[in-house]
């Protein structure tokens, strides 16, 4: 796999925006920054109204993520070009949950809003209307997926990785530090996981880091990027930042993200924690 | 429903549902020729300068982080190439706070 095949830059979209068969999808949690202003065509995604289950904690099933694609405009045969806010935190996690019911054709645009911001990139206010479609997803790729007892049976044997900021790692903080901190879940890390920041992978403008630094900066934090890895945060965005890095930029072959993340790992009665700085 | 990573909004008055005595505040403004700037990047670097936290000032100009006590840098990033760093002290109970003029 090579990085063209899951990842486009700003220049590319600006010319390509009334390409065929080409749907652009701003996610974000905060839609007010679509509503503001986005890229032209595109349509948005809300994280959480209409990926995650309203009721239970976890995604919407397989009918429900087909409603959404279909009712969005969105065929199983067209390319898919996400982006977002918050260095593309949310549009990463938004890749992973297409390519997680089978979506085969799906890129990130590098940078995402805050690249094209940064240039001074023109956002509209029109939203396109797309004649609806029949989308048919696939039974969940369990492959690309970790949950909670998995993640407890890794410790000390699979790599595990911890993308939140060293303060969250640490235990100082509970959040990342534009969110108030109270929160219900005890502090601290899993065991033997690894402190790599998600923000470690990207450039200041939200851009990604080539693949041979990315490769350095694993290797140097003391991850074999030949075992399986997990890589978790506090719910599971921040880490698929990570995950597309290594499994996508990277191509290895077994990397899985753990949505769950600490917001579950965290209130876990009796599962082991550990606290303090990275070792 | 756990709730997300975004910011909230990034007024001028803090959110009502913050307990200052339980937070160190870093807040800000971005101005440009005295204006308020909206659009602009603020990130938050930790005392090693790593990254922990990233907003987007609002119609205000404003900018707001929970951190910890110690010393921190705020990094705006703006159209135009503009990044400016500003290093602050925060402290649990108050709110420490920056103008940045770009």
């Amino acid at each position: 796999m090579s990085r063209s095949d899951v990842l486009v830059d700003a220049e590319w979209v600006a010319s390509n925006l009334d390409a065929p068969a080409l749907v652009l999808v701003e996610v974000d949690e905060d839609v007010s920054a679509y509503d503001k202003g986005h890229i032209r065509g595109a349509v948005k995604i809300d994280w959480k109204t209409e990926l995650q289950d309203p009721v239970r904690r976890d995604f919407v099933d397989k009918t429900g993520f087909e409603e959404l694609l279909s009712a969005k405009g969105i065929a199983n045969d067209d390319l898919v070009i996400l982006y977002g806010g918050n260095n593309n935190w949310f549009a990463a996690y938004a890749y992973w949950y297409f390519k997680l019911y089978g979506h085969e054709n799906v890129k990130l645009l590098d940078g995402g809003r805050k690249k094209w911001e940064l240039d001074s990139r023109e956002l509209v206010t029109d939203v396109p209307s797309r004649p609806a479609t029949g989308y048919k997803a696939k039974d969940q790729d369990l492959t690309i997926r970790s949950f909670r007892d998995e993640v407890v049976d890794s410790i000390g044997s699979k790599g595990l990785i911890d993308v939140r900021s060293p303060d969250e790692f640490s235990g100082k903080l509970l959040a990342p530090a534009h969110l108030p901190q109270e929160q219900a879940q005890r502090a601290g890390h899993v065991p033997t996981a690894r402190s790599i920041p998600w923000s470690k992978a990207a450039n200041d403008d939200g851009t990604f880091k080539s693949d041979d630094e990315l490769r350095k900066i694993y290797g140097d934090a003391g991850v074999d990027l030949n075992k399986p890895i997990i890589a978790y945060c506090r719910i599971g965005e921040r880490s698929s930042h990570t995950w597309f890095a290594l499994r996508e930029l990277l191509g290895l072959p077994d990397v899985k993200n753990y949505d769950g993340s600490w917001t579950e790992y965290g209130s876990l009665v009796g599962v082991p924690i550990e606290l303090g700085d990275p070792k | 429903m756990t709730q997300g990573c975004a910011a909230p909004a990034q007024t001028a008055s803090l959110p009502a549902t913050v307990d200052l005595s339980n937070e160190a505040v870093i807040q800000g403004t971005v101005t440009r020729e005295g204006a308020p700037v909206s659009s602009a990047y603020a990130r938050l670097l930790d005392s090693t300068g790593e990254f922990t936290a990233e907003v987007v000032t609002g119609d205000e100009g404003v900018f707001r982080f929970f951190a910890a006590d110690g010393d921190w840098t705020v990094r705006v990033l703006a159209a135009g190439g503009v990044s400016i760093d500003s290093t602050v002290t925060a402290k649990t109970g108050e709110v420490a706070a920056l103008a940045v003029a770009i």
